[in-house]
């Protein structure tokens, strides 16, 4: 119980359980929707595609939300775009795009060396969280999901059955940026916590647990922000006890909680079925 | 009695290659249309085309006398059920549920009279012991009838199905077809898009033959002969009196 003693004391450190369940919680909300839209390795590209505008920014002086959100949106732009003027493949397209602005990315942060710290970035550290950034982390909170609450039905209906949506005239490729704008701005205000390379965990795994739990897409966004959240808890305690990196530690939380689910899930889980299994074995 | 579609001088290519080429036609309303053509003759095509899901080349499409914008949300439409990811966590009720939503307009969610209405479609269906299952767990005919109840929901005037009798059993084939008369008689005009030649006489009122071009449209009895059969599958005729077309 010294970490709650610990967390009384230290600014620092509230900052930082503040931040990280924010972040657990709108990763929790957007990766359900991204990965029933098949597209996590797109969430995986933008994380890594921030980077050069992280760089640009340091450069220009400015907050690295700006670089970031900018080259994020071209990452899901140009993506897009190849993949719908040539017959590259969807998920061949995401690896160009972003491997070509990641390693653009590690050019100008180690040219412009001054201040910023790649492993910083590459893999956060939760307790060097300032204020601005929890303000930051709450602010595009908020704006997320209360973009997510208003248009939870349009949302819904462009995951499910996208031409349903298209025949009766909702603008589905709008919907679809909009949600690359989300997306962006999730995996920003996830830098300081997980940091670039493992925000894709943050926003994959603690979703897939929950569908393996649930049928309902309310609940499954309520169940992934939970153990979004959690993992965020877990992976700070740990790392600030044990002096552990706090994005690695939080994304082997978000995998024990998966790996729980994914043998004891009621309807989903590995263990039950091989007891329904033996069962009907023993019927017949 | 009113126009439900027209379809003038219509073109439509995809990658380049024509697959619908010059098709002409007016519905009435109140009719059952069956959309027959061997495969490749562009009959998921035009359906998608008429409905501004693909983009067409040339012609133009009016629906109740009025362009495709001002009437989208009079149409309901019954994809074809390989194009759907039936693991999505939604039960059925919340499925026919989403055919409330293109009249609740943006920001608004589904109510008690929405969700009262969405269980009575289902009901009509048959399918109301199930409403609380996740859809992936149903029948191929249990999910299409769900997906007609959500069709129901929309309350159109339009319905096109995209080969709703593949792969489904007799009795949900059953329960569709009566629906769908039952929508006729109501007024409402039905497209349906069908590969399966046997029972096309009990079931349709009028017939668009397609194989790319239009080969022949009008009532059953004129369209379903064996001369104009032949020309669009281009079969030997033998076949057909098998599957029963009258000679």
């Amino acid at each position: 119980m010294e970490f709650i003693q610990d967390l009384m004391n230290y600014g620092f450190l509230q900052k930082a359980l503040f931040t990280s369940i924010m972040v657990g919680i709108l990763c929790g909300v957007i990766g359900c929707f991204i990965i029933l839209r098949g597209m996590a390795l797109m969430g995986d590209a933008i994380s890594h595609a921030v980077l050069p505008g992280v760089a640009i920014s340091f450069m220009l002086g400015i907050n690295y939300f700006y670089g970031a959100v900018v080259m994020g949106l071209l990452t899901a732009i140009g993506i897009g775009y190849i993949s719908q003027n040539s017959r590259v493949k969807s998920d061949s397209s995401i690896g160009i795009v972003f491997s070509a602005f990641f390693a653009l990315g590690v050019l100008l942060i180690t040219k412009a060396s001054t201040a910023i710290d790649l492993t910083q970035i590459l893999f956060g550290n939760v307790l060097s969280v300032r204020t601005s950034d929890m303000w930051l982390t709450l602010i595009i909170g908020a704006i997320v999901l209360l973009i997510v609450i208003l248009f939870y039905k349009e949302f819904l209906i462009t995951t499910f059955d996208p031409t349903m949506a298209q025949a009766y005239g909702l603008p589905v490729r709008f919907i679809h940026y909009v949600i690359m704008i989300l997306l962006t701005l999730v995996t920003v205000a996830s830098l300081q916590t997980v940091g670039v390379i493992l925000v894709v965990a943050m926003l994959i795994t603690p979703a897939s647990t929950a569908y393996l739990l649930t049928n309902r897409l309310s609940t499954m966004i309520f169940l992934s922000a939970f153990f979004g959240a959690l993992s965020a808890v877990i992976g700070l305690y740990f790392s600030s006890e044990y002096n552990l990196s706090s994005g690695a530690v939080i994304v082997l939380a978000t995998t024990s909680i998966f790996i729980l689910a994914f043998i004891f899930s009621p309807k989903q889980g590995i263990l039950w079925r091989m007891i329904r299994e033996k069962k009907n074995k023993a019927s017949i | 009695m009113g126009k439900a579609l027209t379809v003038d001088h219509l073109h439509v290519s995809y990658y380049g290659k024509e697959v619908i080429k010059d098709v002409s036609f007016s519905i009435n309303t109140g009719k059952l249309v069956g959309i027959i053509g061997p495969n490749g003759a562009g009959k998921s095509t035009i359906m998608k085309a008429t409905l501004g899901l693909i983009p067409k080349d040339k012609g133009n499409v009016r629906i109740l006398e009025k362009p495709l914008k001002a009437v989208r949300k009079k149409i309901a439409y019954v994809p074809q059920r390989n194009n759907l990811d039936w693991d999505f966590p939604i039960n059925v009720i919340d499925t026919v549920l989403l055919g409330t939503y293109p009249h609740l307009g943006l920001m608004r969610r589904p109510n008690a009279k929405q969700k009262e209405w969405a269980f009575q479609c289902l009901k009509e269906v048959g399918m109301e012991d199930f409403s609380k299952q996740q859809i992936g767990e149903l029948s191929g005919g249990q999910q299409q009838r769900v997906f007609l109840a959500r069709a129901l929901a929309q309350k159109a005037e339009l319905f096109f199905l995209d080969e709703p009798f593949v792969g489904i059993d007799v009795s949900s084939e059953t329960t569709i077809i009566k629906i769908l008369k039952n929508l006729c008689d109501k007024g409402k005009t039905v497209l349906v898009v069908h590969h399966d030649l046997t029972k096309v006489e009990d079931y349709f009122d009028e017939l668009i033959l397609l194989n790319k071009e239009l080969v022949e449209y009008g009532p059953v009895q004129q369209v379903f002969k064996a001369e104009t059969i032949s020309q669009a599958y281009q079969a030997n005729l033998s076949i057909l009196k098998k599957v029963g077309v009258s000679m």
